[in-house]
Order: structure tokens, then C-alpha cells, then sequence
């Protein structure tokens, strides 16, 4: 047992984030040489400025037109991805166990909050499936992996939070919580999580269309 | 796919469709989807797919959605999930029905005015992606039959409506001979070699709406431009070609016109409202020959009206009385930013204005553009639900006169306006302003 956990502990954390870490390295040279093999010409549109003029834009709450019309789903997506980072980047013990591992340590956020954070985005994120069953529209798209992909999420922030709490068998939720957070880790590379990367590309790319080319506003 | 829930439009086909339909094996179907999906498409495909998130945010930018209250499936991504992700997760082994509905989404659902790019926030261009299953429905030889006449036509002729060359001219030269009874000296110059200004129509205007070329030249009259429109292929800058997927065919149109352009050794190209020829010869024939930007200064008819406005080149006597409303096609103002520019044109020609909501780049399309008002009379009903939203929009401005500078629109509009029995006049901003300017107006003796 206890070599187990050792393993998801040691090994297990390095693979983890490696894959994660490579997987999306990979993932965007790939796309690079791809771009200059089939679709050079997108180079020649791209902007700096326009790139972050739209990304900029969308980042505004409520700013883009879009936004505005669903702002109860836009709100709590926006937060659920602040949230989504600030808890696991910036809680006390997972720091500690860096600084124990590295020597290398950042500011915490008082256990409390952290807590609150983590509430939040497993709330968000059974807002997230209620929605995908309640609203006609994307309940139309959503398939079996949506449903899957905000399991993936919500596990190591569900363990957590009950492992925080020591609410009942802290041994296992504590396996489950480290197994699930390395499992997300591997998956984001290798699927649609993987937005977390081509979605500013879109973006950049977009906004680069609609600055330089069409004048116009892409917000 | 075959089962498509009950809707309250009849879903309609025509014959070049079945035609096409019955004359394929499933195999060229999957050899031809598998050829454009991974000839013809790189990363920008592949990451449009993996990263939509299914949020269905572009849902609400669809006058298509809003139109049929709210039906999932007209949703911009339920149109690609019907269509794209279907065709990328069954590696091309689809049937003819889920064909039949594929060419329906994507040549009569969709106007691919790209409203839905500025409504997801990660930018997809679910345009692209629906003119993509319109290049696998050319190449299986599936397009309706309507639009498919026009780009034939275009394939011989080089313009969209088989207008033979000696009507071209002998249409220019009797609005000349016309026009020159009121305006003297006015001139229609064909072929004037080292003119300031190409000036550039579609097809429809000689074939039947010749009036118009006779108020350019009034209003190219007026301002003292030095102009002149080219008498052989090149005239012609629509491009139907470029919205049924026939690039070839397309690319061959657009390069025809710059070389038209070229050889009259021009400085900048204007031409008329028209928002499809915009597209094509500003952002889609230039890079299908491989120009980034046009090799000519392209300029629309409301940047040219704007510029003889503010240079005092032409004159308004005494403004418009009716309350207008402008509308803002998509490919001149999503695709070029010129809404300001004509509202200031607007403003500055009359005296009531009331701007419709949304507008600008938000503008809802005019429900005719990007080719579906060209798949011809089969569909008019279906278009007609499928654009109830505009019409609410054009409503509730209360105005009298709808000014729409761009062909399609015009068509789509007057449709609309017949259609839900809208108090309303169609004109284009060109009409306005010849009722408006100062002429140089002939009178014999003076």
C-alpha cells in the first residue's frame, strides 16, 4: 500500500505533469508546422495587436455582446475559470508539499477561501451539467463525453473538498483526489480540455480577420 | 439522420439535388468528403472542432434559431454537429439522406454572414466550416439547381446571368444615350484606358435593373470623375461561384476581373452595392490567388458616396423627408467596417433617420445573402419563416424607407417587406442620393 502511494506521490506526479506539460508543447508545435505546410497564408493575417485587442475585449466582463445576453451562464463561467486555477494553484498544502519537494513557494490563500473556491467550481460545474440537460439548445449539442469531461473536473475538486474536510475514509479520498488530479493533468492534451490552449489561438486568429482584414469589431 | 423532427417549415428539395442524390455510390460520397476534409483542410478545421466546448452561445446569434423559435437545430453548432462532426467522427461513411440535409443546412439554413463568430468566445468561424460542406456538395455535384445555373452562367460568360456580351454594351450605351437627354455631355466610357476609376456592377444590373447604371452615371456625371467600366469579361464582380464551393471556377472570376482592372491600368476599382462582389474581390478572390490583400484598392459604393460627400464633390440639395432605416449587410460591414461611413452618408443625405437594433456589425443578415436567395423560388417560403426575425426588427423602427446598399439585401428585403405586409420602400443609398443631389441637369438653350 504504502509503496502505492509513493508511486502516485513521486513517479506518478512527474509523468503526470509531464505528459500535461509536453502533450500541449507538442500540441502546438504540431499545429505550427501544420499551419506552415497546408495553411501558411494564416501567418500573414496574424496580429499582434488585433490579437490582443479581441482577446482583450473578450476579457472584459460583460463587455462583448454575447456575454450580455447570457450573463447568469457568462458569469458563472468566468468565475468557474478563476476559481478553476486559483484553488489548486494557491492552496497552502499544495504549496507546502512544493516547498517541501523544491524549496520553491508562492503566497497561500487562507485555507477558508481556498475552501470557498472549491465549493464554487463544483457548484459551477453541476450548474454546467443542469444546463446541458435543462437548455433545448445545448442539450441539442451535448453528448456523453460533455458529461464525462465535467466528471473529469470535478473529481479532484470533489476529493479535495472532502479530504480538506476529513468528512469520512481520508486515506482513500486522499488516493482519489491525487489519481484524479493526475488523471486531469494527462487527459487536458488529449482533449477538449485542450482549449485551454487553442482557444486564444481562434481568438488570435479571429481577431486578426476582423481587425486587420473586415474593420470591424469581433466582440 | 433520416428522421428530422416534425418543424413548422416544409423542408423543400429540387431537382438538380435528387438528381445529383441518385447518381451517387456511397463510396464516392466518403472517397469525396475524405478527399476535401483532409486535402483541403489544415489545423484551422481541426482546432475549430476541438475546440468548440458546445456552450451554445452562438446559438442566439442565429436569425435562423431566433426566427423558428428557438429550434436547437438551427443553432450555428447544431448546424456543424449535423453536418462537419458527423462527417469528421464517421470518417466520411454517411448516408444520401444525411446529404440531402447537409446541402438543406448549408445552402438554405445559412447565410454564412459570420455573426456567430462575434457571439463564441473563442472566435470560431462557423462560416467556413458550412462552406466547407458547401465545396463537399459541389464536388459530389448536389448544389440546388438555381444557384448552380448562376455560376454556370459564370463559367461561360463570366458574369452571373448570362448577359451576352454585345447586351453589355449596348445596355451601357442606351442608358448612356438616355441619360445624356437630361445631362449633357454625360459619358458611359467603355475601355478608357489610365482611368481614375474602374467601376464594377453585377449581372442583374444590365439584365434588368438598368436604371442604376444610369444613376452611377449621373452621379459619376455630377462629381467629375474620370471613369470607365471595361466592355469585355471582368465587369462582372459577383461571384456565386464562391459560395457553392466551386473555387475553380471562382478563382477564374475573380482573376478575369483584377485583369480587367489590370489591363485598363486603372488606379482603384469602385463599385456598386453589392455585398457578395465585395467578398469576393476583397477578401475571398484575392486569396484564392494568393494575394493577401487585392492587388487594387477596392472601394465600396458607400466608401465612394462618403468620399464624394466629404470632398464636396456632389452636393445635396434638399434632404430626404421620409423616415429611413439603414440596414447594415454583413459582407460591407462585418467584412469591411464601413457601417459608420454609411450612416454618416445617411445623415448627411436626410433628414429623418432611426437606426434598426441591432445594428452595425450585430445587424441580423437580410436572411437572403451568402448564396440562399440564389437557391431560387423552391425555398422562398422556407426562407420567408426562416427570416421572421428581420422583419420584427424592420418593424419596430417605424420607418418608411429601408435603405439597403447591397444587391442581395435588396432582394431578400423586398421579399421580407411583401412577404409580412411591412409598410416599407426598399432603396438602395445610391437611389437617395440621386434624388437628393444637385444635377448638372441640361437645358437646351441655356
Amino acid at each position: 500500500m504504502n509503496a502505492f502511494i509513493n508511486f502516485i506521490m513521486g513517479p506518478m506526479v512527474w509523468i503526470s505533469a509531464l505528459v500535461f506539460l509536453f502533450g500541449l508543447v507538442f500540441k502546438l508545435v504540431k499545429i505550427i508546422l501544420e499551419i506552415r505546410e497546408k495553411e501558411s497564408f494564416i501567418f500573414s493575417y496574424m496580429s499582434l495587436k488585433y490579437s490582443l485587442r479581441s482577446m482583450g475585449a473578450w476579457l472584459i466582463p460583460f463587455y462583448p455582446e454575447s456575454t450580455k445576453l447570457h450573463p447568469v451562464f457568462w458569469g458563472i463561467s468566468y468565475l468557474f475559470h478563476v476559481f478553476l486555477f486559483a484553488a489548486p494553484l494557491f492552496l497552502a498544502s499544495h504549496i507546502i508539499l512544493l516547498d517541501e519537494a523544491f524549496q520553491i513557494s508562492w503566497l497561500a490563500l487562507p485555507d477558508g477561501v481556498a475552501d470557498i473556491f472549491t465549493l464554487l467550481v463544483i457548484l459551477a460545474l453541476v450548474f454546467f451539467g443542469v444546463r446541458r440537460v435543462v437548455v433545448p439548445e445545448v442539450k441539442f449539442l451535448t453528448s456523453a463525453m460533455d458529461y464525462i469531461l465535467l466528471i473529469l473536473v470535478m473529481l479532484p475538486f470533489l476529493t479535495g473538498f472532502l479530504a480538506y474536510h476529513q468528512i469520512f475514509l481520508y486515506k482513500w479520498i486522499m488516493i482519489a483526489h491525487i489519481l484524479s488530479g493526475e488523471l486531469l493533468l494527462i487527459v487536458i492534451p488529449f482533449s477538449r480540455f485542450s482549449h485551454m490552449l487553442t482557444a486564444p489561438l481562434t481568438r488570435a486568429y479571429t481577431g486578426s480577420e476582423f481587425g486587420n482584414v473586415r474593420h470591424a469589431r469581433d466582440w | 439522420m433520416q428522421d428530422q423532427s416534425p418543424t413548422k417549415i416544409i423542408r423543400n428539395t429540387d431537382s438538380a439535388i435528387e438528381d445529383g442524390l441518385a447518381r451517387l455510390t456511397p463510396e464516392k460520397i466518403t472517397e469525396t468528403i475524405n478527399q476535401v476534409l483532409q486535402k483541403e483542410t489544415g489545423p484551422k478545421l481541426k482546432a475549430y472542432v476541438e475546440t468548440c466546448m458546445r456552450c451554445g452561445l452562438c446559438s442566439d446569434a442565429c436569425s435562423y434559431f431566433l426566427s423558428n423559435d428557438r429550434n436547437p437545430e438551427f443553432s450555428p453548432a447544431a448546424k456543424v454537429k449535423q453536418t462537419i462532426w458527423e462527417m469528421i467522427e464517421k470518417k466520411g461513411k454517411v448516408s444520401k439522406d444525411f446529404m440531402r440535409r447537409a446541402v438543406h443546412i448549408s445552402h438554405i439554413e445559412c447565410n454564412v454572414c459570420r455573426r456567430c463568430s462575434m457571439y463564441c468566445p473563442f472566435g470560431i468561424d462557423i462560416a467556413y466550416m458550412m462552406l466547407l460542406v458547401r465545396r463537399i456538395c459541389h464536388k459530389l455535384e448536389i448544389t440546388p439547381q438555381y444557384i448552380q445555373d448562376t455560376v454556370d452562367s459564370h463559367s461561360v460568360t463570366m458574369n452571373q446571368m448570362w448577359v451576352k456580351e454585345d447586351e453589355w454594351i449596348d445596355t451601357l450605351q442606351w442608358q448612356e444615350e438616355d441619360a445624356r437627354e437630361e445631362f449633357e455631355n454625360l459619358r458611359i466610357p467603355l475601355d478608357k484606358h489610365g482611368a481614375d476609376i474602374m467601376y464594377s456592377v453585377i449581372a442583374p444590373e444590365p439584365k434588368f435593373q438598368a436604371g442604376l447604371i444610369y444613376q452611377t452615371a449621373t452621379i459619376m456625371h455630377a462629381a467629375g470623375i474620370n471613369w470607365t467600366m471595361p466592355s469585355g469579361p471582368g465587369w462582372d464582380n459577383s461571384n456565386m461561384a464562391m459560395y457553392t464551393g466551386d473555387n475553380e471556377i471562382s478563382g477564374r472570376i475573380a482573376r478575369a476581373f483584377y485583369e480587367a482592372a489590370a489591363n485598363l491600368n486603372v488606379k482603384r476599382i469602385v463599385m456598386g452595392e453589392c455585398g457578395h462582389a465585395f467578398r469576393s474581390i476583397y477578401d475571398v478572390g484575392n486569396r484564392w490567388l494568393a494575394w493577401d490583400m487585392p492587388p487594387f484598392e477596392i472601394v465600396h459604393a458607400l466608401e465612394f458616396y462618403h468620399e464624394l460627400l466629404t470632398q464636396g464633390r456632389i452636393t445635396i440639395g434638399e434632404k430626404y423627408k421620409k423616415k429611413v432605416t439603414l440596414h447594415d449587410p454583413c459582407n460591407v460591414s462585418r467584412g469591411r467596417g464601413l457601417h459608420d461611413m454609411a450612416r454618416e452618408v445617411v445623415r448627411m443625405t436626410c433628414e429623418d433617420f432611426v437606426d434598426m437594433i441591432p445594428n452595425r456589425e450585430h445587424n441580423y443578415c437580410c436572411g437572403a445573402g451568402g448564396g440562399v436567395v440564389n437557391c431560387g423560388p423552391p425555398y422562398k417560403t422556407e426562407r420567408m419563416v426562416n427570416n421572421r426575425v428581420k422583419a420584427e426588427q424592420l418593424a419596430a423602427t417605424g420607418a418608411q424607407v429601408l435603405i439597403a446598399p447591397c444587391h442581395n439585401c435588396h432582394s431578400g428585403l423586398e421579399d421580407i417587406v411583401q412577404h409580412y405586409k411591412l409598410d416599407m420602400e426598399v432603396k438602395f443609398l445610391g437611389d437617395i442620393i440621386f434624388e437628393t443631389m444637385e444635377k448638372k441637369i441640361y437645358r437646351p438653350g441655356e
